[in-house]
């Protein structure tokens, strides 16, 4: 009796755990392509989030699907919400047995497997996003979001009334840093009387709780968020108070069409056709790309109705500079938040410095936790 | 901001935070007093949040919505149900499968809806009267639907628990299965349909995310808000009122962290996001020091009802 009962559990968790897995997406799910894929260059992708997030994840995705439409003698697969750390190693290694030749994985923490892996199979090309370590079959690749979020402050300085900007900010580490010093430079190169103030949500995604911070920054008297957030939700607390908001990752107009003014966004497609096409002619090195607004990896997305022509103007203007390689953002003078010049007149950022930001500009209202 | 409109900030946020916190801990609440532990409220409410959502795009009504979330919320009732009354599985093994399950359901079914904005979703309204009284008006009275609702739970299932027989024969089963099924009370079928209630409201929990509190459908936005409802109840010690003081109160650490920093002032985010778990063990720890080790838990909970081992 008490054995008939165990099996019939058993058989309905197995069941469970079929379906689980079966329609759950969270597993291996190579996607189906024609049968022809012999020939076809196989390329394979690594996330880290579901490619659902409708922000970071989704946005390398449609970086994936614009690398198959432009490339047909290419076929892709992807493995969605994988752990940073040892397990994303075994998924790498699977996908390289599964006769992919270049992998791209998606996220920081994937540094160490992919160096790992890349070791094992010297034939087969890794890109790894975001990360410092290069072999002679493993490149580097990021763009640089803080001209784009430079861009997107003077919009942001062009439409407060209140002069106070607030900014949800995931977790206090160099690349969010960055991304509030060159919003709040954009801000204040309109705007000298704005403030920034930033919260820290320690979060990258949970979308009631951003909005609740939100909510928090225009109770103190913002009328403009920012957000370096993967999901929507302070854009949803802006136009519920009426306010205004700066979305990230992709095009956020959608979900608050009356508060959104522009989204700083990524824009990957172009850059793997580029590097499968130097895999494919052989010309691939190992290089660590960041690229900039003029390669268009990084862009921003349409700008909402009551973004002015004269603003617009000013941001074209601005975007020029960028793209014609005269001016960046953190070239001098640049001041920190005592009011001291950090960098001088004439001096330019380098990328080291600006990959271990760990100060704030002048006009940034808030600190960076130890 | 003044300092009466700074607090009345924090605790009108600290009750939108705590409600889908308080909708699932009532429903693990309803399922405990049945006997049954229910670990997959974080499933039950992503199936909820996504089901309602779906729901209200579909026919463009977001009160559909709730319902369709509620009976998603309570088909995976059922299913927990069936696992841990009929086949008498561990009870902790079955909710962690549900939560798996629901997890990889709602992101497999929810792909086509992201990024949708909802087309009525529930929003504040002042309620006449009540809503102008200085400080309480703000604080307690200018919600959405949803809230109130909530508190009308919150009283029914007090009232239903404490005054009423079938609440009596609730408790029972959850206390002494045995006892009760020698008094003729349907222990098998009650427990059922209270597995089924729960599912329901830890589904309107989950609702209460994508329909009001941040209307949208995001994979796993419930974000861990189903533990914290798990944490909630024995906090509450299985009772619907302290479970009301206890959602805001831990739906209240975010906002108070986010105004504080709005103000400037700077505490660990380290020590606010353990200030749930730590209260949950200090009131577990006073209430053991002073019953003499016996918690306010129902007496057979986690362990499955089996008539031939009485």
């Amino acid at each position: 009796m008490k054995n008939r009962k165990f099996l019939i559990l058993m058989t309905v968790v197995m069941a469970l755990a079929l379906v689980l897995t079966g329609c759950g997406g969270k597993k291996e799910e190579p996607k189906k392509e024609a049968p022809k894929a012999a020939e076809k260059l196989k390329v394979a992708f690594v996330y880290v989030g579901p490619v659902g997030d409708a922000g970071w994840t989704y946005a390398h995705d449609q970086g994936r699907k614009y690398l198959e439409s432009k490339m047909p003698d290419v076929q892709t697969v992807f493995v969605e919400s994988v752990p940073e750390g040892a397990d994303s190693e075994r998924v790498i290694t699977q996908l390289v047995e599964q006769g992919a030749k270049v992998v791209f994985t998606t996220s920081f923490g994937y540094m160490d497997p992919t160096i790992n892996v890349a070791k094992k199979y010297p034939g087969v090309t890794f890109m790894h996003c975001s990360g410092f370590k290069t072999a002679p079959n493993v490149g580097t690749y990021f763009g640089r979001m803080y001209q784009a979020r430079y861009l997107s402050g003077i919009a942001a300085g062009k439409q407060t009334k209140s002069n106070t900007i607030g900014y949800v900010a995931a977790f206090p580490i160099p690349e969010v840093v960055r991304g509030i010093n060159a919003f709040t430079l954009g801000v204040r190169s309109v705007n000298p009387q704005a403030k920034v103030k930033v919260i820290w949500t320690n979060t990258w995604y949970d979308p009631a709780k951003e909005k609740q911070a939100a909510m928090s920054l225009l109770d103190a008297g913002a009328d403009v968020i920012a957000q370096h957030q993967d999901t929507p939700g302070p854009m949803q607390a802006a136009q519920e108070k009426g306010k205004f908001g700066i979305g990230y990752n992709t095009d956020m107009s959608k979900m608050a069409p009356k508060a959104v003014l522009t989204s700083p966004v990524w824009n990957w497609g172009p850059y793997y056709v580029k590097v499968v096409e130097g895999v494919k002619n052989k010309t691939w090195k190992n290089e660590q790309y960041w690229g900039s607004m003029k390669e268009n990896v990084i862009d921003l997305a349409p700008f909402g109705p009551m973004v002015t022509d004269d603003t617009k103007k000013l941001i074209a203007d601005s975007k020029k500079k960028i793209v014609d390689g005269t001016w960046d953002v953190f070239w001098g003078p640049v001041k920190d938040q005592t009011g001291a010049v950090k960098i001088a007149a004439g001096q330019k950022m380098s990328d080291a410095d600006m990959l271990g930001f760990n100060w704030f500009v002048e006009g940034v209202d808030g600190t960076i936790p130890k | 901001m003044g300092e009466q409109a700074f607090y009345i900030a924090i605790l009108s946020s600290a009750v939108i935070a705590g409600t889908p916190i308080l909708y699932a801990a009532l429903g693990e609440l309803v399922t405990e007093r049945a006997g049954v532990t229910n670990l997959g409220v974080e499933g039950m409410m992503l199936i909820g949040a996504v089901s309602g959502f779906m729901a209200a795009i579909v026919t463009g009504n977001s009160w559909i919505g709730f319902a369709a979330a509620m009976l998603a919320g309570g088909a995976m009732g059922l299913i927990h149900a069936v696992l841990t009354v009929s086949l008498r599985a561990n009870q902790v093994v079955s909710g962690l499968a549900l939560t798996l399950f629901g997890t990889g359901l709602s992101g497999y079914l929810g792909k086509s809806y992201i990024g949708i904005p909802v087309a009525e979703p529930f929003r504040g309204v002042s309620l006449p009267l009540l809503g102008d009284i200085p400080l309480l008006g703000p604080v307690l009275f200018r919600h959405d639907v949803l809230i109130y609702l909530s508190w009308a739970i919150v009283l029914a299932l007090w009232f239903f628990l404490s005054r009423t027989r079938a609440g009596l024969n609730l408790q029972a089963i959850g206390e002494n299965p045995g006892a009760a099924d020698s008094l003729g009370i349907p222990v098998f079928s009650l427990r059922y349909f209270y597995v089924i209630v729960g599912g329901m409201l830890c589904g309107a929990g989950g609702a209460y995310l994508s329909l009001a509190s941040a209307p949208s459908w995001l994979e796993n936005m419930t974000a861990g808000r189903g533990w914290i409802a798990v944490a909630l109840v024995i906090f509450a010690l299985w009772k619907p009122g302290r479970a009301l003081v206890g959602s805001y109160l831990f739906g209240g650490i975010d906002a108070l962290g986010f105004h504080l920093q709005a103000a400037g002032v700077h505490v660990s985010h380290f020590f606010l996001q353990m200030l749930p778990y730590l209260f949950t063990i200090a009131v577990l720890t006073i209430v053991m020091a002073r019953r003499g080790g016996r918690l306010a838990a129902p007496g057979s909970l986690g362990i499955p009802y089996d008539r031939e081992q009485r």
